[in-house]
C-alpha cells in the first residue's frame, strides 16, 4: 500500500500545481436584475422568509386538492398506488415500515409550501397562485387533523402551526457513533465459527426479468426501422408534426402511456384513442363523467380532442383529468398528430 | 424474435449447458479437432467491413445489447420520477460510459439548449450575477474523476436479500471524468459576504431539486461541470450543466443547475427533510447525512454474471469507493467472512472515485460465499449489514454501505444471499 500512498501524495501535489489560481475577478457574467432575482429566488425558509403575502382556507383547499392533487395523492391525501401519502402515519416512525407523511414526518411547514408552490402539481408546476398554495397547504394540514375545517392559513399565522415531528431530527452523528466503531483493524482469519445462509433473494423473486427487457428493446428497434421504410399513407399525419407532438406529449406522459407495451398509469393508455369513443380503454377505471360522455356518443376526433386538450373541464365537466390544458393551438395539433400515429 | 441472438450472459450459460460445452474443465486441454474458426477462412477475413461514417456517433456492437440501464418497475409510481441502474455487472475498469450510467429524475429529464441556459448567483454576495453557458467556458477549467452514488443505492437490501443482481443492488452509481469550473471561482466572482454560511442550489426542471450545502464544502471541491468523459453531459445527467459534490450523496449533484443562492442558513427543502433523511430504530431521524461511506461490491461473478468457464483460473472483479477519501485496501472473502485476503487494486486509488480491484483464484467448483470489504484512507472499514442494523435499526432506507454476499453454486450460478 505504501507505494500507492506515495503515488497519492504525488498526485495531490500535481493536482495542486495544476489547479488554476485566480488573483482577481475575470469580469464575466453580468449583474442579475431585481426582476430576474424575484422570478427565481422563491425558496421559503423555516422562519417564513420568502413567503409571499396571501391566504387560503381549508374549504377552498379541499376543492383545489380534488382538482389538482387527488389524482395521485387521493381525495383525502391518503395516496393512490405508489404515489406519496400526505396524511396519516401518526406515531409510526419507531415502528416497522414507518409511514412518513406531512403530518407524521415533515419537520417544517415552510417545506410543504415551498414544494407545492414550485413543483406541484406533477406536470403542471408553478401554475398555482400563492393563495391557491396557501389553501392546498391548509387542506393538507386539515387532512392530518392538525387544523380544523374553519382554518385559514396565511402569511401572518404561518409560523403558529406546530408540526408534530419538528423535534424528530438530529444532525448526522455518524462521525461520533459509527466511524470509531467501524474503524477497528479488521479480522483476517477465523473471524467467525460458522457461516450459514439466512436469506435468499431467489425466494422473494422480485428481480425484473432481463430477457424480457432485452426483447422489448429489440422490438422497439424493429418498429423504428419499419416506420422509416414503409411509405406513409396519404392520410397519415405529417411525420414532422408527429415528432413535434412527441415532445409535447411529455406533458401528458406524467399520467399517460402510449404505444407498444403501454400500461394504464394515473390516466388510461392512449394507444388507439384517436377516432374512438370516450372511455373505451379496457381495464381503466374512468370517472363516472367520462363513462357517461362515452355512452353519450363523445368521439375523440380532431375537433373534440382539440377542445378537450385546450380545457378538459369544458368538454367533460367533473372528469378526473387534472390537467391545465394546452393553450397553444400548435401544441394541440402536434400532440393530436402524435396520438393519431398510434391509431390504426 | 427467434433470430435474435441470445446475448445475455445467463442465456450464454444456458446455451452452453444445452450443448454440454460450457462447464467442461476450463482451459489447458488438447483439442480433439481443428477449430474451424482458425482453419476455415471466415467472412470477416475475406470480405470488407463497414466504412468510416457507418455510424457517425458509434454505439456498442449488437452483441452487447444486454449491457443497458434497467429499472425496477415496482419501486416507484412512475418512470418520470424514478431511477434506473447502471449495468455494473457487465462493465470493467472504473469509468462509466454515459450511455449506461444510471438516471434519477424527480420531474423527468428536461430538454434544454445551451443557448437557453442561465446560471444565477444571488443572496449574500456583493454583486448578484447571471452567467450564460458561453460565460462558463471562459473561466479556468479543471478535470476530476468522481463517483456519484445515490443515497438509496442498496436501500432495498436493508430488510433482507431482495434483488438478484449487482446492477440492482449496487447500480445507483456511476463514475465519470468531469470538466468544469470550481464553484469557488464563480462565488468569488460574485463576492461572498462575511455572514455567508450555506449555499442553496437548484435545477431548472420542475422539481428544482433544491439542496442546501455548507459554504465550506462549496468552497472546497464542488464543481460546476459541463462535460463528462470528454463530451457534453447527456440530457439525463443534466445537460448542459450540473453540479458535482464529490463524495456526497447523488441527490445533491443538482442537474440543469440554474441558481446558487448564498445564505446564512439552510432552506430545509423537501429533498433534505422528508427525503434523504435516515430514520433510526427509536423513530428519530438523522438529517444532513451527506457523505457516502466506504463501500465495495464484487461485480463478477455475480447473479447476472455467473461463472461460465468451469473450473480453473477465475478472475473475481469488483469496485470500491469512499466519500471520505481514497480506497486504501479491499479484502475479499470466499467463505462468507470467516477468512479474508487482500485483493489487487488495478490502479492507484483516487479520492472520491471508483477503484477497481481483482482477486485471481483457482476455482475448484466448490460453493463460495463471496464478499468484499473496503477500507479507506481514514481507516474506516466497510461494515456488515448486522453491524449497521445494530446502530440504525431496520427502518433505514438510505446510506446502506454494508458488505454484500454472493452465493456461488457448483454450476457457476450466483445468488444474492444474507449470511450469519
Amino acid at each position: 500500500m505504501s507505494k500507492f500512498r506515495n503515488l497519492l501524495v504525488c498526485t495531490a501535489l500535481a493536482s495542486l500545481a495544476a489547479a488554476p489560481a485566480l488573483a482577481e475577478k475575470l469580469g464575466l457574467g453580468r449583474p442579475a436584475l431585481p426582476e430576474e432575482i424575484a422570478a427565481w429566488d422563491v425558496d421559503v425558509s423555516p422562519d417564513g422568509a420568502g413567503l409571499p403575502p396571501g391566504s387560503g382556507s381549508v374549504a377552498d383547499g379541499e376543492v383545489l386538492f380534488s382538482e389538482n392533487c387527488a389524482v395521485c395523492h387521493g381525495e383525502f391525501a391518503e395516496g393512490v398506488d405508489n404515489w406519496p401519502k400526505l396524511a396519516g402515519g401518526d406515531g409510526t416512525l419507531a415502528r416497522e415500515d414507518p409511514l412518513k407523511t406531512v403530518g407524521s414526518y415533515w419537520p417544517y411547514l415552510s417545506t410543504v409550501w415551498d414544494y407545492v408552490h414550485r413543483t406541484m402539481p406533477f406536470g403542471g408546476a408553478q401554475t398555482l397562485s400563492d393563495d391557491e398554495v396557501y389553501a392546498i397547504v391548509a387542506y393538507i394540514l386539515y387532512s392530518n387533523y392538525l387544523v380544523d375545517d374553519e382554518f385559514v392559513l396565511s402569511q401572518e399565522n404561518f409560523l403558529e402551526v406546530e408540526m408534530p415531528n419538528a423535534g424528530g431530527f438530529i444532525v448526522d452523528d455518524r462521525d461520533g457513533v459509527e466511524v470509531p466503531r467501524f474503524s477497528q483493524p479488521p479480522c483476517m482469519n477465523d473471524c467467525k465459527d460458522s457461516v450459514g445462509i439466512t436469506m435468499r433473494a431467489a425466494v422473494l423473486d422480485v428481480t425484473p426479468d432481463e430477457t424480457a427487457a432485452g426483447e422489448t428493446a429489440s422490438e422497439a428497434v424493429q418498429v423504428a426501422v419499419a416506420e422509416t421504410t414503409v411509405p406513409a399513407a396519404a392520410s397519415a399525419p405529417d411525420p414532422a408534426l408527429v415528432a413535434q407532438g412527441e415532445k409535447v406529449f411529455r406533458e401528458c406522459a406524467a399520467c399517460h402511456r402510449i404505444g407498444e407495451g403501454a400500461t394504464h398509469r394515473v390516466g388510461p393508455i392512449l394507444t388507439g384513442v384517436y377516432m374512438r369513443a370516450a372511455a373505451q380503454a379496457e381495464g381503466f377505471r374512468y370517472s363516472p363523467a367520462m363513462t357517461e360522455a362515452g355512452e353519450g356518443g363523445l368521439l375523440w376526433d380532431q375537433t373534440t380532442l382539440d377542445a378537450y386538450l385546450e380545457r378538459p373541464a369544458d368538454v367533460v365537466p367533473r372528469g378526473r383529468m387534472s390537467f391545465r390544458g394546452l393553450s397553444e393551438p400548435g401544441d394541440r395539433e402536434a400532440v393530436i398528430a402524435y396520438l393519431r400515429s398510434f391509431s390504426e | 424474435m427467434n433470430d435474435t441472438p441470445n446475448t445475455t450472459r445467463r442465456g450464454f450459460l444456458k446455451a452452453g449447458l444445452a450443448t454440454g460445452g460450457a462447464l467442461a474443465a476450463g482451459g489447458g486441454g488438447a483439442a480433439a479437432n481443428p477449430d474451424p474458426l482458425i482453419t476455415e477462412v471466415q467472412p470477416w477475413a475475406t470480405g470488407l467491413g463497414a466504412g468510416v461514417d457507418a455510424t457517425p456517433y458509434g454505439l456498442p456492437i449488437e452483441y452487447e445489447a444486454d449491457v443497458i440501464r434497467r429499472n425496477v418497475p415496482w419501486l416507484t409510481a412512475d418512470v418520470i420520477s424514478s431511477i434506473n441502474f447502471t449495468p455494473i455487472h457487465a462493465l470493467d475498469g472504473t469509468i462509466t460510459p454515459q450511455g449506461c450510467a444510471f438516471e434519477r429524475h424527480h420531474s423527468g429529464a428536461i430538454d434544454m439548449r445551451k443557448e437557453d441556459y442561465r446560471l444565477m448567483i444571488n443572496g449574500l454576495v456583493d454583486t448578484p450575477l447571471v452567467f450564460t453557458y458561453a460565460d462558463l467556458e471562459r473561466f479556468p477549467r479543471v478535470n476530476h474523476t468522481y463517483f456519484l452514488e445515490c443515497a438509496a443505492n442498496t436501500g432495498m437490501e436493508w430488510a433482507g436479500a431482495q434483488l438478484n443482481g449487482a446492477q440492482f443492488t449496487h447500480g445507483m452509481i456511476h463514475n465519470m471524468e468531469y470538466t468544469g469550473v470550481p464553484l469557488r471561482t464563480l462565488l468569488e466572482e460574485a463576492g461572498i459576504q462575511p455572514s455567508a454560511r450555506w449555499i442553496y442550489v437548484e435545477g431548472a426542471d420542475a422539481s428544482s431539486n433544491g439542496r442546501s450545502i455548507p459554504l465550506e464544502k462549496a468552497l472546497d471541491d464542488v464543481l460546476v461541470a459541463f462535460r463528462a468523459n470528454g463530451e457534453a453531459l447527456r440530457m439525463e445527467h443534466g445537460y448542459p450543466v450540473r453540479l458535482c459534490v464529490p463524495g456526497w450523496e447523488g441527490n445533491m449533484w443538482v442537474k440543469w443547475l440554474r441558481r446558487v443562492e448564498v445564505m446564512d442558513r439552510p432552506v430545509e427543502s423537501r429533498e433534505e427533510t422528508s427525503k434523504y433523511t435516515d430514520t433510526l430504530a427509536d423513530g428519530t431521524s438523522r438529517k444532513w447525512t451527506w457523505v457516502m461511506d466506504a463501500k465495495s461490491i464484487i461485480t463478477s461473478p455475480s447473479p447476472q454474471s455467473p461463472i461460465v468457464h468451469g473450473h480453473g483460473p477465475l478472475v473475481i472483479a469488483g469496485l470500491a469507493w469512499s466519500g471520505r477519501g481514497a480506497i486504501e485496501r479491499v479484502d475479499v472473502s470466499l467463505d462468507g467472512g470467516r477468512n479474508w485476503q487482500s485483493a489487487r487494486l488495478a490502479a492507484p486509488p483516487q479520492p472520491m472515485a471508483l477503484t477497481r480491484f481483482y482477486l485471481e483464484i483457482e476455482w475448484d467448483g466448490s460453493e463460495m460465499l463471496l464478499q468484499s470489504r473496503a477500507i479507506d484512507s481514514t481507516g474506516y472499514v466497510q461494515p456488515t449489514k448486522a453491524q449497521l442494523r445494530e446502530v440504525r435499526g431496520l427502518n433505514s432506507i438510505y446510506h446502506n454501505n454494508c458488505i454484500q454476499t454472493w452465493w456461488i453454486k457448483p454450476d457457476g450460478e450466483a445468488e444474492n444471499v444474507e449470511v450469519s
